[in-house]
Protein backbone atom coordinates (compact mmCIF):
# COMPACT_ATOMS: atom_id res chain seq x y z
CA UNK A 1 0.00 0.00 0.00
CA UNK A 2 1.32 3.75 -0.72
CA UNK A 3 1.17 6.10 1.59
CA UNK A 4 -0.57 9.18 0.14
CA UNK A 5 -1.36 11.57 2.31
CA UNK A 6 -1.01 12.03 6.70
CA UNK A 7 -3.95 10.60 8.36
CA UNK A 8 -4.46 9.14 11.80
CA UNK A 9 -6.16 6.45 14.29
CA UNK A 10 -7.07 6.29 17.99
CA UNK A 11 -6.82 8.60 20.79
CA UNK A 12 -4.67 9.94 23.78
CA UNK A 13 -6.61 8.00 25.86
CA UNK A 14 -5.54 5.45 29.05
CA UNK A 15 -5.11 1.96 27.09
CA UNK A 16 -5.11 3.56 23.63
CA UNK A 17 -2.57 4.55 20.99
CA UNK A 18 -2.59 7.48 18.66
CA UNK A 19 -1.25 6.32 15.58
CA UNK A 20 -0.36 9.17 12.84
CA UNK A 21 0.63 7.60 9.59
CA UNK A 22 2.75 10.24 7.14
CA UNK A 23 4.26 10.14 3.80
CA UNK A 24 7.86 8.81 3.70
CA UNK A 25 10.59 8.83 0.55
CA UNK A 26 12.30 5.91 1.92
CA UNK A 27 11.79 2.87 3.88
CA UNK A 28 9.67 2.93 7.32
CA UNK A 29 10.02 5.31 10.31
CA UNK A 30 8.37 4.36 13.39
CA UNK A 31 8.64 7.62 16.24
CA UNK A 32 7.23 6.38 19.56
CA UNK A 33 6.15 7.84 22.67
CA UNK A 34 4.74 5.05 25.02
CA UNK A 35 3.73 5.28 29.08
CA UNK A 36 5.27 1.74 29.07
CA UNK A 37 8.30 1.96 27.20
CA UNK A 38 10.50 -0.03 29.71
CA UNK A 39 7.99 -2.81 29.48
CA UNK A 40 6.57 -2.72 25.80
CA UNK A 41 8.50 -0.44 23.88
CA UNK A 42 10.14 -3.43 21.83
CA UNK A 43 6.75 -4.99 21.47
CA UNK A 44 5.12 -1.98 20.40
CA UNK A 45 7.65 -1.73 17.25
CA UNK A 46 7.92 -5.24 17.08
CA UNK A 47 4.13 -5.12 16.07
CA UNK A 48 3.81 -2.30 14.40
CA UNK A 49 6.85 -3.43 11.77
CA UNK A 50 4.55 -6.52 11.32
CA UNK A 51 1.56 -4.72 10.94
CA UNK A 52 3.08 -2.84 8.00
CA UNK A 53 4.60 -6.21 6.24
CA UNK A 54 1.29 -7.62 6.36
CA UNK A 55 -0.45 -4.07 4.31
CA UNK A 56 2.81 -4.44 1.87
CA UNK A 57 3.58 -0.36 3.39
CA UNK A 58 7.36 0.23 2.33
CA UNK A 59 7.38 3.94 2.79
CA UNK A 60 5.92 5.27 5.83
CA UNK A 61 6.55 7.46 8.52
CA UNK A 62 4.31 5.98 11.78
CA UNK A 63 4.43 8.52 14.84
CA UNK A 64 2.53 6.84 17.80
CA UNK A 65 1.74 8.40 21.49
CA UNK A 66 1.04 5.24 23.40
CA UNK A 67 -0.85 4.91 26.83
CA UNK A 68 -0.77 1.40 27.43
CA UNK A 69 -2.50 0.09 24.51
CA UNK A 70 -3.03 -3.72 23.88
CA UNK A 71 -1.24 -5.52 21.28
CA UNK A 72 -4.72 -6.08 19.24
CA UNK A 73 -5.85 -2.27 20.12
CA UNK A 74 -1.97 -1.14 18.66
CA UNK A 75 -2.52 -3.63 15.21
CA UNK A 76 -6.25 -2.22 14.76
CA UNK A 77 -5.35 1.42 15.15
CA UNK A 78 -2.19 1.20 12.83
CA UNK A 79 -4.23 -0.22 9.89
CA UNK A 80 -6.72 2.20 9.99
CA UNK A 81 -4.19 4.88 10.03
CA UNK A 82 -2.55 2.95 7.20
CA UNK A 83 -5.53 2.54 5.28
CA UNK A 84 -6.88 6.12 5.83
CA UNK A 85 -3.98 6.98 4.43
CA UNK A 86 -3.75 5.14 1.40
CA UNK A 87 -7.22 6.60 0.33
CA UNK A 88 -6.67 9.57 -2.40
CA UNK A 89 -10.26 11.13 -1.19
CA UNK A 90 -9.12 11.45 2.40
CA UNK A 91 -6.64 13.80 2.19
CA UNK A 92 -6.30 16.02 5.13
CA UNK B 1 0.35 42.98 72.19
CA UNK B 2 -1.59 42.57 69.49
CA UNK B 3 -1.30 39.21 67.58
CA UNK B 4 -2.62 40.90 64.41
CA UNK B 5 0.38 41.43 62.10
CA UNK B 6 0.09 43.88 59.19
CA UNK B 7 1.51 41.23 56.48
CA UNK B 8 2.73 37.69 55.73
CA UNK B 9 6.56 39.04 56.03
CA UNK B 10 5.94 40.85 59.42
CA UNK B 11 4.26 37.67 61.22
CA UNK B 12 7.64 35.53 59.08
CA UNK B 13 10.18 37.85 60.61
CA UNK B 14 7.65 38.26 64.21
CA UNK B 15 7.90 34.25 64.44
CA UNK B 16 11.75 34.44 64.30
CA UNK B 17 12.39 32.36 60.99
CA UNK B 18 15.78 31.87 60.57
CA UNK B 19 18.01 29.59 58.73
CA UNK B 20 17.76 25.76 59.21
CA UNK B 21 14.60 25.71 61.05
CA UNK B 22 11.65 23.51 60.07
CA UNK B 23 7.95 25.20 59.49
CA UNK B 24 5.19 23.13 58.94
CA UNK B 25 1.84 23.08 57.10
CA UNK B 26 -1.09 20.85 56.53
CA UNK B 27 -3.11 20.02 53.38
CA UNK B 28 -6.39 20.78 53.87
CA UNK B 29 -6.37 23.10 51.19
CA UNK B 30 -5.63 20.54 49.22
CA UNK B 31 -4.61 21.57 45.58
CA UNK B 32 -6.18 24.80 46.02
CA UNK B 33 -3.47 25.34 48.30
CA UNK B 34 -1.86 29.04 47.89
CA UNK B 35 -0.28 29.12 52.10
CA UNK B 36 2.53 26.55 51.53
CA UNK B 37 3.93 29.01 48.63
CA UNK B 38 3.14 32.17 49.67
CA UNK B 39 5.27 31.25 52.84
CA UNK B 40 8.63 29.87 51.27
CA UNK B 41 8.26 32.86 48.41
CA UNK B 42 8.76 35.35 51.21
CA UNK B 43 11.08 33.52 52.86
CA UNK B 44 13.06 33.15 50.01
CA UNK B 45 13.36 37.10 49.61
CA UNK B 46 14.23 37.25 53.20
CA UNK B 47 17.45 35.33 52.44
CA UNK B 48 16.49 32.61 54.39
CA UNK B 49 18.29 29.24 53.53
CA UNK B 50 18.25 25.33 54.48
CA UNK B 51 15.03 25.13 55.98
CA UNK B 52 12.98 21.63 56.39
CA UNK B 53 9.76 21.76 54.92
CA UNK B 54 6.98 18.88 57.67
CA UNK B 55 3.66 19.21 55.49
CA UNK B 56 1.38 16.43 55.46
CA UNK B 57 0.69 16.00 52.02
CA UNK B 58 2.44 18.02 48.62
CA UNK B 59 0.04 18.41 45.88
CA UNK B 60 1.20 19.62 42.10
CA UNK B 61 -0.16 23.35 43.24
CA UNK B 62 3.24 23.31 44.84
CA UNK B 63 5.69 22.77 42.29
CA UNK B 64 7.14 26.23 43.11
CA UNK B 65 8.62 24.22 45.74
CA UNK B 66 10.83 22.74 43.00
CA UNK B 67 12.57 25.89 42.97
CA UNK B 68 13.06 26.30 46.51
CA UNK B 69 14.66 23.11 46.67
CA UNK B 70 17.02 23.38 43.64
CA UNK B 71 17.85 27.62 45.46
CA UNK B 72 18.75 25.74 48.37
CA UNK B 73 15.84 27.69 50.65
CA UNK B 74 14.26 24.08 51.08
CA UNK B 75 16.72 20.70 51.91
CA UNK B 76 14.77 18.72 53.75
CA UNK B 77 11.55 17.24 53.41
CA UNK B 78 8.96 15.02 55.54
CA UNK B 79 5.42 14.29 54.15
CA UNK B 80 3.01 11.61 53.87
CA UNK B 81 2.14 12.53 49.99
CA UNK B 82 3.46 13.96 47.09
CA UNK B 83 1.61 13.99 44.05
CA UNK B 84 2.95 13.22 40.70
CA UNK B 85 4.37 16.88 39.57
CA UNK B 86 6.79 16.93 42.59
CA UNK B 87 7.37 13.18 42.88
CA UNK B 88 9.08 13.09 39.32
CA UNK B 89 11.37 16.15 40.50
CA UNK B 90 12.17 14.35 43.50
CA UNK B 91 12.96 10.96 41.70
CA UNK B 92 15.10 12.84 39.90
CA UNK B 93 17.41 13.50 42.46
CA UNK B 94 17.26 17.28 43.64
CA UNK B 95 16.96 16.74 47.16
CA UNK B 96 20.61 15.57 48.95
CA UNK B 97 19.01 14.72 51.64
CA UNK B 98 16.37 11.46 50.82
CA UNK B 99 12.85 12.71 51.55
CA UNK B 100 10.79 11.54 54.93
CA UNK B 101 7.69 9.45 54.04
CA UNK B 102 5.72 9.19 57.27
CA UNK B 103 1.47 8.69 57.10
CA UNK B 104 -1.13 10.32 58.46
CA UNK B 105 -1.39 8.09 61.79
CA UNK B 106 2.92 8.53 62.21
CA UNK B 107 2.83 12.67 60.99
CA UNK B 108 1.19 13.83 64.45
CA UNK B 109 3.07 10.76 66.61
CA UNK B 110 6.05 11.97 65.81
CA UNK B 111 5.44 15.89 66.23
CA UNK B 112 3.41 15.06 69.75
CA UNK B 113 6.22 12.90 71.48
CA UNK B 114 8.93 15.79 69.91
CA UNK B 115 10.86 12.94 67.67
CA UNK B 116 9.88 15.67 64.85
CA UNK B 117 10.49 19.08 66.48
CA UNK B 118 8.20 22.21 64.69
CA UNK B 119 9.71 25.90 64.95
CA UNK B 120 7.11 27.47 63.30
CA UNK B 121 3.78 26.35 62.04
CA UNK B 122 2.69 28.29 59.48
CA UNK B 123 -1.42 27.01 59.41
CA UNK B 124 -4.06 28.42 56.89
CA UNK B 125 -7.32 28.67 58.00
CA UNK B 126 -10.74 29.47 55.84
CA UNK B 127 -11.97 31.88 59.25
CA UNK B 128 -10.05 33.52 62.15
CA UNK B 129 -10.58 36.10 64.72
CA UNK B 130 -7.84 38.30 65.85
CA UNK B 131 -6.40 36.06 68.57
CA UNK B 132 -6.02 32.82 66.34
CA UNK B 133 -9.39 31.12 67.56
CA UNK B 134 -10.07 29.32 64.14
CA UNK B 135 -11.80 27.17 61.84
CA UNK B 136 -11.99 25.27 58.39
CA UNK B 137 -15.52 25.05 58.12
CA UNK B 138 -16.63 28.90 57.66
CA UNK B 139 -15.44 31.20 54.76
CA UNK B 140 -15.20 31.69 51.18
CA UNK B 141 -12.10 29.01 51.16
CA UNK B 142 -14.32 26.53 53.75
CA UNK B 143 -12.54 23.04 53.72
CA UNK B 144 -14.25 21.75 56.55
CA UNK B 145 -12.01 19.69 59.31
CA UNK B 146 -8.86 21.06 60.53
CA UNK B 147 -7.44 17.58 61.35
CA UNK B 148 -3.79 17.52 60.18
CA UNK B 149 -3.53 21.11 61.74
CA UNK B 150 -3.70 20.15 65.33
CA UNK B 151 -0.17 18.38 66.03
CA UNK B 152 1.27 21.26 64.57
CA UNK B 153 -0.90 23.83 66.64
CA UNK B 154 -0.15 22.04 69.65
CA UNK B 155 3.28 21.94 69.27
CA UNK B 156 5.30 24.12 67.00
CA UNK B 157 7.61 26.43 68.65
CA UNK B 158 5.40 29.35 67.03
CA UNK B 159 1.86 29.06 65.72
CA UNK B 160 1.06 31.53 62.58
CA UNK B 161 -2.73 31.75 61.64
CA UNK B 162 -2.93 32.84 57.85
CA UNK B 163 -6.58 33.29 57.14
CA UNK B 164 -8.76 35.46 54.04
CA UNK B 165 -11.55 35.66 56.66
CA UNK B 166 -11.40 37.82 59.65
CA UNK B 167 -14.35 37.59 61.82
CA UNK B 168 -14.58 39.29 65.44
CA UNK B 169 -13.41 37.80 68.66
CA UNK B 170 -14.34 35.61 69.82
CA UNK B 171 -15.28 33.02 67.01
CA UNK B 172 -18.08 30.51 67.62
CA UNK B 173 -16.77 27.04 67.15
CA UNK B 174 -13.29 27.18 66.72
CA UNK B 175 -10.85 24.33 65.50
CA UNK B 176 -7.61 25.59 66.99
CA UNK B 177 -7.88 27.73 69.86
CA UNK B 178 -5.79 31.19 70.78
CA UNK B 179 -4.38 29.67 73.83
CA UNK B 180 -2.07 27.72 70.99
CA UNK B 181 -1.83 31.03 68.41
CA UNK B 182 1.19 33.06 68.61
CA UNK B 183 0.43 35.29 65.16
CA UNK B 184 -2.75 35.78 62.83
CA UNK B 185 -2.34 37.35 59.65
CA UNK B 186 -5.04 38.43 57.07
CA UNK B 187 -3.66 37.81 53.43
CA UNK B 188 -5.79 38.32 50.10
CA UNK B 189 -6.52 34.51 49.45
CA UNK B 190 -5.72 31.27 51.54
CA UNK B 191 -6.18 29.31 48.28
CA UNK B 192 -8.49 28.75 45.02
CA UNK B 193 -12.03 27.42 46.09
CA UNK B 194 -12.01 24.73 42.85
CA UNK B 195 -9.01 23.48 43.91
CA UNK B 196 -10.29 22.88 47.98
CA UNK B 197 -12.88 20.71 47.43
CA UNK B 198 -15.03 19.46 44.69
CA UNK B 199 -18.12 20.24 43.95
CA UNK B 200 -19.83 17.08 44.25
CA UNK B 201 -18.49 13.55 44.51
CA UNK B 202 -19.62 11.99 41.27
CA UNK B 203 -20.58 7.95 41.35
CA UNK B 204 -18.38 6.21 38.67
CA UNK B 205 -19.85 5.21 36.06
CA UNK B 206 -16.86 2.84 34.72
CA UNK B 207 -18.25 -1.07 34.51
CA UNK B 208 -14.97 -2.10 35.36
CA UNK B 209 -15.09 0.07 38.57
CA UNK B 210 -19.22 -1.03 38.89
CA UNK B 211 -18.22 -4.85 38.66
CA UNK B 212 -14.99 -4.85 41.37
CA UNK B 213 -17.48 -2.46 43.79
CA UNK B 214 -19.96 -5.05 43.37
CA UNK B 215 -17.64 -8.30 44.24
CA UNK B 216 -15.87 -6.30 46.99
CA UNK B 217 -20.00 -5.26 49.03
CA UNK B 218 -20.55 -8.78 48.63
CA UNK B 219 -17.20 -10.19 50.27
CA UNK B 220 -17.62 -7.26 53.07
CA UNK B 221 -21.49 -8.65 53.58
CA UNK B 222 -19.97 -12.27 53.78
CA UNK B 223 -17.17 -11.83 56.32
CA UNK B 224 -19.93 -11.34 58.75
CA UNK B 225 -18.90 -7.55 59.71
CA UNK B 226 -21.44 -5.41 58.60
CA UNK B 227 -23.73 -5.83 62.10
CA UNK B 228 -25.09 -2.97 64.36
CA UNK B 229 -22.33 -1.15 65.25
CA UNK B 230 -20.10 -1.93 62.03
CA UNK B 231 -17.70 0.99 61.35
CA UNK B 232 -16.51 2.11 58.18
CA UNK B 233 -14.16 3.92 56.35
CA UNK B 234 -13.84 4.50 52.30
CA UNK B 235 -12.17 6.74 50.09
CA UNK B 236 -13.51 8.83 47.34
CA UNK B 237 -11.66 7.31 44.24
CA UNK B 238 -14.11 5.46 41.83
CA UNK B 239 -14.36 1.87 42.86
CA UNK B 240 -14.19 2.68 46.55
CA UNK B 241 -17.41 5.16 46.32
CA UNK B 242 -19.13 2.35 44.64
CA UNK B 243 -18.40 0.44 47.18
CA UNK B 244 -20.09 2.74 50.16
CA UNK B 245 -23.09 2.79 47.48
CA UNK B 246 -23.87 -1.24 47.69
CA UNK B 247 -22.92 -1.25 51.37
CA UNK B 248 -25.84 1.37 52.13
CA UNK B 249 -27.89 -0.80 50.32
CA UNK B 250 -27.20 -3.62 52.53
CA UNK B 251 -27.53 -1.69 55.57
CA UNK B 252 -30.99 -0.29 54.91
CA UNK B 253 -32.73 -3.65 53.39
CA UNK B 254 -31.24 -5.37 56.54
CA UNK B 255 -32.14 -2.71 59.03
CA UNK B 256 -28.08 -2.60 60.39
CA UNK B 257 -27.53 0.43 62.65
CA UNK B 258 -23.81 1.30 62.26
CA UNK B 259 -21.81 3.36 64.86
CA UNK B 260 -19.55 5.16 62.39
CA UNK B 261 -17.96 6.48 59.05
CA UNK B 262 -14.29 7.63 59.23
CA UNK B 263 -11.89 9.25 57.23
CA UNK B 264 -11.57 12.10 54.48
CA UNK B 265 -15.15 11.96 54.12
CA UNK B 266 -17.49 12.52 50.91
CA UNK B 267 -20.93 13.38 50.53
CA UNK B 268 -21.68 9.93 50.24
CA UNK B 269 -20.79 8.91 53.69
CA UNK B 270 -22.80 12.58 54.62
CA UNK B 271 -25.80 10.82 52.36
CA UNK B 272 -24.90 7.59 54.89
CA UNK B 273 -25.27 8.90 58.28
CA UNK B 274 -28.41 11.33 57.10
CA UNK B 275 -30.08 7.61 56.32
CA UNK B 276 -29.57 6.12 59.53
CA UNK B 277 -26.65 3.94 58.79
CA UNK B 278 -24.63 5.37 61.14
CA UNK B 279 -24.63 7.00 64.18
CA UNK B 280 -21.73 9.53 63.64
CA UNK B 281 -19.01 10.72 61.34
CA UNK B 282 -15.54 10.98 62.33
CA UNK B 283 -13.77 13.03 60.06
CA UNK B 284 -10.27 14.43 59.29
CA UNK B 285 -10.65 15.47 56.24
CA UNK B 286 -13.30 16.65 53.84
CA UNK B 287 -13.61 15.83 50.35
CA UNK B 288 -16.51 17.81 48.75
CA UNK B 289 -18.55 20.84 49.83
CA UNK B 290 -21.28 18.44 50.75
CA UNK B 291 -19.30 16.86 53.17
CA UNK B 292 -17.85 20.75 54.78
CA UNK B 293 -21.96 21.44 55.14
CA UNK B 294 -22.42 18.57 56.91
CA UNK B 295 -19.47 19.31 59.33
CA UNK B 296 -20.38 22.91 59.74
CA UNK B 297 -24.40 22.07 60.73
CA UNK B 298 -24.65 18.29 61.59
CA UNK B 299 -23.08 17.67 65.87
CA UNK B 300 -23.34 14.11 64.42
CA UNK B 301 -20.66 14.65 61.95
CA UNK B 302 -17.57 15.08 64.29
CA UNK B 303 -14.02 16.73 63.49
CA UNK B 304 -11.23 14.53 64.87
CA UNK B 305 -7.40 15.12 65.14
CA UNK B 306 -4.70 13.20 63.01
CA UNK B 307 -3.95 11.86 66.45
CA UNK B 308 -7.07 10.60 67.44
CA UNK B 309 -7.83 8.88 63.50
CA UNK B 310 -4.70 6.90 63.56
CA UNK B 311 -1.54 7.94 65.68
CA UNK B 312 0.28 4.55 66.36
CA UNK B 313 1.16 5.83 70.09
CA UNK B 314 -2.08 7.21 70.76
CA UNK B 315 -4.27 5.58 74.07
CA UNK B 316 -6.89 4.60 71.17
CA UNK B 317 -7.67 5.97 68.04
CA UNK B 318 -11.03 6.21 65.47
CA UNK B 319 -8.57 3.59 63.15
CA UNK B 320 -8.18 1.29 65.98
CA UNK B 321 -11.93 0.20 66.49
CA UNK B 322 -12.35 0.24 62.84
CA UNK B 323 -14.28 -2.95 61.14
CA UNK B 324 -13.36 -2.64 57.24
CA UNK B 325 -11.81 -0.49 55.57
CA UNK B 326 -11.38 -0.12 51.22
CA UNK B 327 -8.58 1.57 50.05
CA UNK B 328 -6.51 1.34 46.78
CA UNK B 329 -3.02 0.45 44.98
CA UNK B 330 -0.65 1.23 42.22
CA UNK B 331 0.77 -1.89 42.88
CA UNK B 332 0.63 -5.18 44.94
CA UNK B 333 2.81 -8.67 45.30
CA UNK B 334 2.20 -12.01 46.14
CA UNK B 335 3.00 -11.12 49.44
CA UNK B 336 -0.04 -9.03 49.44
CA UNK B 337 2.49 -6.00 49.90
CA UNK B 338 1.06 -2.78 48.63
CA UNK B 339 2.86 0.26 46.88
CA UNK B 340 1.09 3.36 47.23
CA UNK B 341 4.38 5.74 46.87
CA UNK B 342 5.82 5.22 43.26
CA UNK B 343 4.57 4.07 39.33
CA UNK B 344 5.41 1.22 37.18
CA UNK B 345 8.64 3.32 35.82
CA UNK B 346 9.37 3.88 39.51
CA UNK B 347 8.95 7.45 39.94
CA UNK B 348 7.12 9.28 43.31
CA UNK B 349 3.70 9.73 42.54
CA UNK B 350 1.89 9.40 46.24
CA UNK B 351 2.26 8.25 49.34
CA UNK B 352 0.51 6.33 52.24
CA UNK B 353 -0.87 9.29 53.53
CA UNK B 354 -3.78 7.05 55.87
CA UNK B 355 -3.49 3.61 53.92
CA UNK B 356 -0.37 2.08 56.23
CA UNK B 357 -2.57 3.07 59.35
CA UNK B 358 -6.33 2.00 58.58
CA UNK B 359 -4.52 -1.50 57.24
CA UNK B 360 -2.65 -1.66 60.37
CA UNK B 361 -6.34 -1.09 62.60
CA UNK B 362 -9.14 -2.29 60.78
CA UNK B 363 -10.42 -5.92 61.18
CA UNK B 364 -10.74 -5.99 57.19
CA UNK B 365 -8.48 -4.74 54.55
CA UNK B 366 -9.65 -4.62 51.49
CA UNK B 367 -7.78 -3.45 48.56
CA UNK B 368 -9.61 -2.56 45.07
CA UNK B 369 -7.95 -2.04 41.96
CA UNK B 370 -8.68 -2.84 38.43
CA UNK B 371 -6.27 -6.23 37.19
CA UNK B 372 -4.51 -3.89 35.03
CA UNK B 373 -4.27 -0.32 34.42
CA UNK B 374 -2.76 0.61 30.97
CA UNK B 375 -1.26 -2.82 29.81
CA UNK B 376 0.38 -2.84 33.47
CA UNK B 377 -0.79 -5.97 35.57
CA UNK B 378 -1.73 -4.32 39.40
CA UNK B 379 -0.05 -7.85 40.63
CA UNK B 380 3.54 -8.01 40.77
CA UNK B 381 6.18 -10.37 41.70
CA UNK B 382 7.45 -7.83 43.87
CA UNK B 383 5.99 -3.75 45.02
CA UNK B 384 9.01 -1.27 43.93
CA UNK B 385 7.82 0.24 47.49
CA UNK B 386 6.52 -1.44 50.42
CA UNK B 387 4.07 1.52 51.28
CA UNK B 388 1.88 -1.30 53.34
CA UNK B 389 3.12 -4.17 54.53
CA UNK B 390 1.09 -7.79 53.21
CA UNK B 391 0.60 -8.86 56.61
CA UNK B 392 -2.03 -6.15 56.88
CA UNK B 393 -4.05 -6.83 54.28
CA UNK B 394 -6.91 -9.14 53.76
CA UNK B 395 -8.12 -9.50 50.39
CA UNK B 396 -7.62 -8.20 46.79
CA UNK B 397 -10.41 -7.13 44.68
CA UNK B 398 -10.50 -6.59 41.05
CA UNK B 399 -12.77 -7.57 38.14
CA UNK B 400 -11.36 -11.02 37.82
CA UNK B 401 -12.25 -12.36 40.82
CA UNK B 402 -10.98 -12.12 44.43
CA UNK B 403 -7.55 -13.28 46.14
CA UNK B 404 -7.41 -13.88 50.07
CA UNK B 405 -4.49 -12.88 52.27
CA UNK B 406 -3.03 -16.99 52.93
CA UNK B 407 -3.36 -15.57 56.71
CA UNK B 408 -7.39 -15.22 56.54
CA UNK B 409 -8.19 -18.84 55.74
CA UNK B 410 -11.31 -18.52 57.52
CA UNK B 411 -12.43 -15.38 55.40
CA UNK B 412 -11.86 -17.36 52.26
CA UNK B 413 -13.92 -20.09 53.28
CA UNK B 414 -16.57 -16.96 54.08
CA UNK B 415 -16.44 -16.17 50.51
CA UNK B 416 -16.28 -19.39 49.03
CA UNK B 417 -19.36 -20.31 50.79
CA UNK B 418 -20.72 -17.28 49.61
CA UNK B 419 -19.78 -18.26 46.05
CA UNK B 420 -17.60 -15.53 45.40
CA UNK B 421 -15.20 -15.71 42.69
CA UNK B 422 -12.24 -16.59 44.83
CA UNK B 423 -8.93 -17.29 42.93
CA UNK B 424 -5.17 -17.21 43.76
CA UNK B 425 -3.11 -13.98 44.05
CA UNK B 426 -0.72 -15.41 41.49
CA UNK B 427 -3.38 -17.09 39.18
CA UNK B 428 -4.47 -13.58 38.83
CA UNK B 429 -1.09 -12.27 38.23
CA UNK B 430 -0.56 -14.75 35.38
CA UNK B 431 -4.41 -13.82 33.85
CA UNK B 432 -2.68 -10.27 33.59
CA UNK B 433 0.45 -11.37 31.93
CA UNK B 434 -2.05 -13.53 29.33
CA UNK B 435 -4.26 -10.29 28.35
CA UNK B 436 -1.56 -7.71 28.21
CA UNK B 437 1.27 -10.09 26.64
CA UNK B 438 4.68 -10.51 28.70
CA UNK B 439 6.53 -7.87 29.16
CA UNK B 440 10.40 -6.96 29.24
CA UNK B 441 11.47 -7.54 33.07
CA UNK B 442 12.48 -4.39 34.28
CA UNK B 443 14.70 -3.42 37.30
CA UNK B 444 14.95 0.06 38.53
CA UNK B 445 18.43 1.22 39.29
CA UNK B 446 19.66 1.49 42.89
CA UNK B 447 22.18 4.11 43.01
CA UNK B 448 20.87 6.98 44.88
CA UNK B 449 18.50 6.79 47.76
CA UNK B 450 15.69 9.89 47.37
CA UNK B 451 13.31 8.74 49.89
CA UNK B 452 12.99 6.70 53.30
CA UNK B 453 9.30 5.09 53.87
CA UNK B 454 8.93 4.95 57.70
CA UNK B 455 6.67 2.48 58.78
CA UNK B 456 4.46 2.63 62.04
CA UNK B 457 6.77 1.17 64.12
CA UNK B 458 8.67 4.65 63.24
CA UNK B 459 11.40 2.08 61.96
CA UNK B 460 12.32 2.41 57.97
CA UNK B 461 10.44 0.44 56.31
CA UNK B 462 11.49 0.81 52.92
CA UNK B 463 14.24 3.02 50.22
CA UNK B 464 13.21 4.91 47.18
CA UNK B 465 15.84 5.35 44.88
CA UNK B 466 15.92 7.80 41.98
CA UNK B 467 15.52 7.26 39.01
Amino acid sequence: MEIKHAAAAGTLESSDIMVTVLPETEGIRISLTSSVEQYYGDSIRETMTKVLEELEVKNAHIEAVDHGALDCTIRARLTTAVRRACREEEAL
Amino acid sequence: MSKLCSDLRQAIVSAGLRDGMTVSFHHHLRNGDYVLNMVLQEAAQLGIRDLTVNASSLFDCHQPLIDHIRNGVVTGLITDYVSAGIGRAISGGILKKPVTFLTHGTRPSNILNGNHHIDIAFLAAPTSDCEGNCSGKYGPSACGSLGYAFADAQRADRVVIISDNLVEYPLPDPSITEDLVDFVVKVEAIGNPAGIVSGTTQMPKDPIALKIADYAAQAIHASGLVKDGFSFQTGAGGASLAVADHIKRIMLRENIHGSYALGGITGYMVDMLESGCFQAIQDVQCFDLEAVRSIRENPKHIEITAAQYASPTARSTAASHLDVVVLGATQIDTDFNINVHTDSNNLIMGGSGGHTDVAAEAKLTVIVAPLSRARMSIVVDRVFTVSTPGSDVDLLVTQYGIAVNPRRPELKAALESARLPVADIQALQRLAVSLNGPAKPFQPPKDHVVAQVFGRNNQVQDLIYGI
